[in-house]
């Protein structure tokens, strides 16, 4: 059994919601628990408490791996100028409406 | 008042005596916010103050609206003294550390949820609503106690002597909430009331096997002598009452 409260008030967790059905979990924050089970109740309490959800996820925040400040360039900037990977390039028929 | 409606005044005394019991509940763990192991738990303990309090009101309104002359919620909350007080003692004592009140949530809500499960099958429409809108409410706080108790006592060395401690200290006050004398018959037997007796067996198994699992040792049965749904209280209520009830008495009929 994980002990109850340190003095830090336990790890660190993200939580992602689900705001209704037929809709992706989406990050909302994070939370302080001791154990995934506390976690998911402190979630419930802070984060659901407006009806704000159908589903909970939480997640250690030390399990995510987040790209790097230092690596943004490399990352994402080769993405700018190639406009070819949008899907622009071609007439969309009149009979179909999207 | 009594000769002609008694039924009804009985019937008004029942949810003024459940009434009372969130309500007090609701303002000792409102004492907590702000002072919890954790912001999280803040947030936490004020939801389920706010759902006790919402539970308190709607049954006043409901016994306000059964007496003559009827009475608001405001005049049942704020305009009794002690004395006309109907909840159990558990709820009205000094809060002590964290796992005092985690265990005395435990207690509480074990008892609340059994009993607003079998009042929703009440022949009174108004109180079986009611009840089937707390039954979920207090299935959470049940829950949400059980899991610091097993964390607490099953926790470090301090943690489960703490623990103990406060489960010693709560124990001689739960039986008052399975003594039905102060609870008129007919209300029982009509399918009004659920009868306080029926209810220790679910509660006590309930709260056994947490305790067990906690590795919490239960208290030998030393019964405090209560007489909180008589009127008769602990110091400890006057004094939560002058504060719950100060802002109401010095401004009478102010609004927001």
């Amino acid at each position: 059994m994980v002990s109850a409260s340190s003095t830090t008030g336990g790890e660190l967790w993200e939580v992602f919601v689900r705001p209704r059905r037929g809709l992706a979990h989406v990050h909302v924050g994070s939370i302080h628990a001791s154990d995934a089970a506390m976690a998911l109740r402190n979630a419930r309490d802070v984060y659901t408490r407006r009806q704000e959800g159908v589903s909970l996820w939480v997640v250690p925040a030390a399990e995510v791996r987040a790209s790097s400040p230092d690596e943004q360039d490399s990352f994402f900037d080769p993405a700018a100028d190639k406009a070819y990977r949008h899907p622009t390039f071609y007439e969309v028929p009149d009979a179909l409406h999207l | 008042m009594r000769s002609t409606c008694e039924a009804v005044a009985t019937e008004a005394e029942y949810a003024v005596a459940l009434a009372d019991d969130a309500l007090v509940a609701s303002q000792r763990l409102v004492e907590w916010v702000a002072r919890a192991p954790q912001i999280e738990e803040d947030v936490a303990i004020g939801n389920i103050a706010l759902d006790l309090l919402g539970q308190a009101r709607l049954l006043y309104q409901y016994a306000g609206s059964l007496t003559d002359p009827p009475r608001t919620e405001d005049d049942l909350a704020y305009f009794r003294d002690e004395r006309a007080f109907r909840n159990v003692c558990l709820v009205e004592r000094e809060n002590g550390d964290f796992a005092v009140t985690m265990v005395r949530l435990l207690v509480l809500a074990a008892y609340q949820r059994e009993l607003y499960d079998r009042l929703a099958r009440s022949v009174d429409p108004t109180l079986a609503a009611i009840a089937a809108k707390a039954v979920k409410e207090v299935a959470y706080h049940r829950d949400h106690a059980r899991q610091w108790v097993l964390r607490l006592g099953d926790g470090t060395p301090e943690s489960h002597r703490r623990t103990q401690t406060a489960l010693e200290a709560e124990w001689p006050w739960v039986s008052e909430l399975f003594d039905g004398g102060w609870l008129a018959p007919a209300l029982v037997e009509r399918g009004v009331a659920v009868a306080p007796a029926s209810l220790e067996e679910p509660v006590l198994a309930f709260l056994r096997e947490v305790l067990d699992e906690a590795t919490l040792a239960e208290p030998d049965p030393r019964p405090a002598v209560t007489a909180g749904r008589e009127g008769r209280h602990t110091e400890a209520l006057g004094h939560l009452l002058t504060e719950l009830q100060h802002l109401a008495r010095s401004h009478p009929g102010a609004s927001w």
